[in-house]
Order: C-alpha cells, then sequence, then structure tokens
C-alpha cells in the first residue's frame, strides 16, 4: 500500500515527508525496544512505535527504514523533527495506540517483516 | 578471506565517541553509513556495517568515558572497530548473552538496554572479535564481508 493509504487508515497526521506519501510500503515492525528493533526490521519496512528521541531516528535510519508512524498520539520535538527532515525519513503521528496501529494496518493487507522469530533467534 | 596484513586498505578514518552524551548518539554511526553508500557496496553490506557500528557506538555512550571507532575499508571486506576507555566487561559471556543488561533508567527510556546489541552486533558480523580489560576498556573488532553476504 501506499504511505498515503497509511495515513488515512490511521487517520496520521504527517509530520514529515508531505511529499513521500506515494511511497509503496509491504511490512512493518512495532516496538519500543531499539534492539529489537535493529535484531528484526527489515530495510523498506515501516516503524510503529512510542518511543520519539533522536534514536528513534538514527535506528531507522541505520536500517533503511521507509516511515515511522509515532503510536498513541505522540509527538517529536523540533531537534527530532529536523533530524528527520534531514535524513529524509517520513514521520506521521496516529491517537490509535499500537496494538489498534498494527491491527487497523494488518486488516488491510500490511504483514509484519518477519512473521515469527525462527528458533536460533528465539527471545526470551 | 583476506587479512588485514596482506591485504589492501584502501581507505580509513577514526571517529571520537564520547561517553555519556546521548545528544550525539548515534551520529558516528550516521557519518559511517554515508560513506559506505557513496561506495557502491551492496545495501545490506552497508546496512550490516552500519547497525554493528551503532550497536557499539551506543554501547560506548552508555558505558564508557570515551572512545573511538575505526573504519578500514579492505578489498574484500570492512573492517570497524570500536575501542573505548571505560569500566571493562567483567564477563564477557554473560555481556554476550541476549536480554543480559545494565543499562540505566536514562538508557532504557531511549530504548536501548534491551541486552540485545552485543547479540545483534555478533549475529551481523561475518567476524567477530571482543575482548575487555576491567578498569581499562573494551575493544570490538567487526569484518563484514563486501561481496558474500549472509
Ligand atoms: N563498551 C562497554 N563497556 C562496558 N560495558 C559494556 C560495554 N558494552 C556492553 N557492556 C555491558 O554489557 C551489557 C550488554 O551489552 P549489550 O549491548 O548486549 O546490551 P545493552 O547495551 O544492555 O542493551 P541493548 O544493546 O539491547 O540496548 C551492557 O548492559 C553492559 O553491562
Ligand atoms: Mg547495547
Amino acid at each position: 500500500m501506499k504511505l498515503r493509504e497509511v495515513k488515512e487508515i490511521l487517520n496520521a497526521e504527517v509530520i514529515v515527508g508531505e511529499d513521500k506519501l506515494d511511497m509503496e510500503v509491504k511490512t512493518a515492525f512495532g516496538a519500543d525496544l531499539m534492539s529489537d528493533v535493529l535484531a528484526f526490521a527489515k530495510a523498506g519496512s515501516i516503524l510503529l512505535t512510542g518511543l520519539t528521541n533522536d534514536q528513534v531516528i538514527r535506528t531507522a535510519d541505520i536500517l533503511d527504514i521507509a516511515a515511522i508512524v509515532l503510536v498513541r498520539g505522540k509527538k517529536a520535538n523540533t531537534e527530532t523533527i529536523s533530524l528527520a527532515k534531514d535524513l529524509k525519513i517520513p514521520i506521521m503521528t496516529t491517537k490509535y495506540i499500537l496494538f489498534e496501529t498494527a491491527g487497523r494496518l494488518y486488516a488491510k493487507g500490511m504483514v509484519g517483516c518477519v512473521e515469527k522469530v525462527d528458533n536460533a533467534n528465539a527471545r526470551n | 578471506m583476506p587479512t588485514q596484513e596482506t591485504d589492501h586498505i584502501s581507505y580509513q578514518r577514526s571517529f571520537y565517541v564520547e561517553g555519556g552524551n546521548f545528544n550525539y548518539a548515534g551520529t558516528v554511526s550516521t557519518s559511517i553509513k554515508s560513506i559506505l553508500k557513496q561506495m557502491d557496496l551492496p545495501n545490506d553490506v552497508v546496512r550490516k556495517s552500519a547497525l554493528v557500528s551503532y550497536e557499539s557506538e551506543i554501547n560506548i555512550v552508555s558505558y564508557a568515558r570515551k572512545g573511538v571507532i575505526k573504519l578500514s575499508i579492505y578489498s574484500d571486506i570492512i573492517q570497524i572497530e570500536a575501542i573505548d576507555e571505560g569500566p571493562g566487561i567483567p564477563n564477557i559471556e554473560l555481556a554476550m548473552q541476549e536480554g543480559y543488561s545494565t543499562a540505566t533508567q536514562q538508557i532504557r527510556e531511549m530504548g536501548f538496554g534491551a541486552g540485545m546489541g552485543l547479540y545483534n552486533i555478533k549475529s551481523f558480523s561475518d567476524k567477530f572479535d571482543i575482548s575487555s580489560e576491567v578498569g581499562k576498556g573494551t575493544y570490538l573488532k567487526m569484518i563484514i564481508n563486501k561481496f558474500s553476504s549472509r
């Protein structure tokens, strides 16, 4: 689906990247732990998270994350927003909680960037 | 695999990392990523290199006084070293385990402290070495193959 549809499904407000809404995105990952994002998120996925600091933007940049969706109505501060602009990473914010955000996207055909962890990567 | 002694080095640069200062945490790895991006390497090689650099950088900022991240590019490999002056790691085997963490509340609030960093570094590197001396510091060496990716 297009980023524009993600925006519409989530009733989201675009904070950065209004010009990138035609980008195609197929998979997503949701987490508030950056190391889990680093371990599992795939290039080109969207990241659903409740964290709003610079590290989220840097993590997304390192991993070639397509866009960030801030959940639970979170807003980023001005410095974080300008970092996202510099690194050209779209950000939008939705009032839905993480569970609802994921569910609504999934219902419309978005899937996880990994379905489940394999044994070698099992987390406790 | 070529060793660093015999292989031709084509690029080398060291970056300073300040311990405890989270304002700049990750900036070195962002730079390393953009340097590698300009070198016409496969995307996943760039991504893996940036990722191991980033986890190491966050660890230096989180736990050490100061450190250096050294990027060396050879004909077949990318080598990233993370060398710090700090408390060192008393039990490396334990620290390498998924889930083990001594991260403070401040680190956790930023989304780190899952105890996954060193494990991620090891699994995304083609070759990984770690050594540490308590009271002195920690040394990590990560090698990413340029061509045959995981
Ligand atoms: N450079 C270092 N100097 C001193 N101690 C370190 C260093 N790197 C890691 N450690 C110790 O090893 C533990 C595990 O590190 P690791 O990177 O795997 O997880 P973490 O930093 O706690 O959490 P995460 O990386 O998932 O955000 C740390 O909590 C810390 O106690
Ligand atoms: Mg870590």
